[in-house]
């Protein structure tokens, strides 16, 4: 082994940590969501922040899952001000839609986070970042380990441009990793706890192709336009979520894939065993690989050479040369709304309370070809097409076509897409005529949202604020 | 005398009626703030065209459309008749 960073230093336990740096003056810190609603460290941590009363803390996590319970303890002993992030669900994202903070909310993109760390936007105190295989010299990857989460992505910016980076394992180790996801050079101190979280936990309820007819419609029709666009041909490049739609329409462009001898050259976002399966049926040659959404896809990263951990700079970053997604042909994404100027919320509901947020939502679809939505035109009564978006996430031109199960919207910026689309049977429509079918079925809901008291915004990788978000 | 329709599934609705002497709706949705009014409205045209001017009605919606709130509406009308018999 080599010379290699002797700074670091072993720590068994969060007193001893703190009793080696002021924990009341390093109050913006950061975690990683790898481990998602399994993640054990966040609470932990801040359980001591709880404890020693710290106050004005502003948190960098890249997202926040259900479990998250103590930044909601934090949030109503009044001691969080900021909170910046990529991803907001569940209680946290409940209690602020109806108290806000102190300070600010502010929803970022996965590329955008990484970009703001790199160039010193967010300024971040210390980086918690739970590692589930770690050797002394504070190099780790995340997929081995007992308590494995995949691909470290997210993790990566933090890693370097904290000012105190602090790996967290329950599994140091004494051998030498090759090709570490996170470099030991940067880092100051490892951190051991008895369980960093539950790999079960990683997996998301939706990741499983639907069987819902109006799903497998949507699908079919998105992959029939994909063909008829010509974009489904040798050397493409594709991106689809792990909602159910769009990894039923990733089957279907499969088919068309295997019917013609086409192959991909690269799959690339959130990775689920129907990516990983496609790359072992030499489909695809590359999955360039942010966030594991199963078990399956972290098993892969150990098996599969042209399955790669990337980091949300290589990623997403607007400014990073070498950005994975410039090269994007198509991208499928959801959206909770989607209005007259192609505007996509998945931030808000339509009640305005908090669900989500961009993720790689703007980024890929500012990057990437051809960016299409996949919705149903109706869910639960309410119309997905709305005149006005309740929260922009992605800016309207940025997405260019929706696909629904009863037809089909073009942005009329895309006259390229449109010229080609001239002799189809498919069923396209201007998006207000596909909004009027909608409320033929539904009727006109009444418009509802408030827009008084402003508790956070929407920050785009260009670092634009392109909305605000506001109490309910 | 008690008859129910429908469902708590997405997109439908349960409907219960009860025998009251006086007419009584009660709505819970998950669009009350949307399409509240609407519902309601349907509720008391079916009635009316069930001619029924007094019944206690609860209407548990998840984003049900306006024909499958009024078939589940007349369905319980119809189940109650029955066991009326």
């Amino acid at each position: 082994m080599g010379v290699k960073n002797q700074k670091i230093k072993v720590i068994n336990h969060i007193d001893e940590l703190f009793n080696q740096i002021d924990i009341s003056s390093n109050r913006n810190i950061s975690f990683h969501h790898h481990l998602r609603n399994g993640d054990y460290v966040i609470n932990y941590v801040l359980d001591k922040y709880k404890k020693e009363k710290v106050q004005g803390i502003n948190l960098f996590p890249s997202a926040i899952f259900p479990n998250y319970s103590s930044i909601l303890d934090l949030i109503k002993n009044g001691q969080i001000n900021n909170i910046t992030t990529n991803y907001i669900n569940g209680p946290v994202a409940e209690f602020i839609t109806h108290n806000g903070l102190p300070g600010k909310l502010k929803m970022q993109t996965h590329g955008g986070r990484a970009r703001a760390i790199i160039e010193g936007k967010s300024e971040i105190d210390i980086a918690f970042i739970a590692v589930p295989y770690v050797n002394h010299f504070g190099d780790a990857v995340g997929f081995l380990g007992p308590n494995k989460c995949g691909s470290l992505g997210y993790a990566i910016p933090d890693s370097i441009h904290a000012k105190i980076k602090v790996l967290v394992t329950d599994n140091l180790i004494n051998i030498e990793i090759p090709n570490p996801e996170i470099s030991g050079e940067n880092i100051d101190y490892i951190l051991l706890v008895d369980q960093i979280g539950d790999t079960q936990g990683i997996v998301s309820g939706t990741t499983e192709i639907t069987k819902n007819p109006i799903g497998v419609k949507i699908a079919k029709n998105t992959s029939i336009l994909l063909n008829e666009l010509g974009l489904i041909k040798e050397g493409f490049s594709f991106q689809s979520g792990a909602g159910g739609v769009s990894l039923r329409v990733t089957k279907d462009v499969k088919d068309i894939m295997i019917k013609k001898n086409i192959k991909a050259s690269f799959f690339s976002g959130g990775i689920t065993k129907y990516h990983v399966e496609m790359l072992e049926e030499g489909l695809v040659e590359k999955l360039y690989d942010v966030q594991c959404f199963d078990l399956e896809a972290i098993e892969s990263l150990k098996r599969n050479k042209m399955h790669l951990p990337i980091s949300a700079s290589r990623y997403a970053n607007p400014e990073n040369k070498d950005q994975v997604i410039k090269d994007l042909d198509i991208v499928i994404l959801g959206a909770t709304e989607i209005d007259y100027n192609f505007n996509v919320n998945v931030t808000t509901d339509s009640h305005q309370t908090l669900i989500g947020g961009s993720g790689g939502h703007s980024d890929t679809a500012s990057e990437s070809k051809v960016c299409i939505i996949v919705s149903p035109l109706i869910k639960g009564r309410i119309p997905v097409i709305k005149d006005r978006v309740t929260t922009i996430t992605t800016l309207g031109k940025n997405i260019d076509c929706l696909v629904t199960e009863r037809g089909i919207a073009i942005n009329p910026l895309r006259k390229d897409l449109i010229k080609k689309l001239k002799n189809t049977k498919l069923k396209i429509y201007p998006i207000q005529e596909l909004a009027s079918i909608a409320y033929g079925f539904t009727n006109i809901p009444k418009d509802i949202v408030k827009r008084d008291k402003i508790i956070g915004e929407v920050e785009d990788r260009t670092y634009e604020i392109i909305d605000y978000i506001y109490q309910v | 005398m008690k008859a129910s329709a429908g469902s708590l599934e997405s997109s439908d609705c349960l409907i219960t009626i009860t025998k009251s002497n006086k007419l009584e709706i009660v709505i819970e949705s998950v669009v009350l703030k949307q399409f509240g009014d609407q519902i309601k409205e349907v509720i008391l045209n079916t009635l009316k065209d069930n001619n029924i001017a007094k019944m206690h009605v609860v209407c548990l919606d998840k984003g049900a459309l306006d024909y499958t709130i009024k078939s589940r509406l007349e369905t319980a009308i119809k189940r109650m008749g029955e066991s009326h018999e």
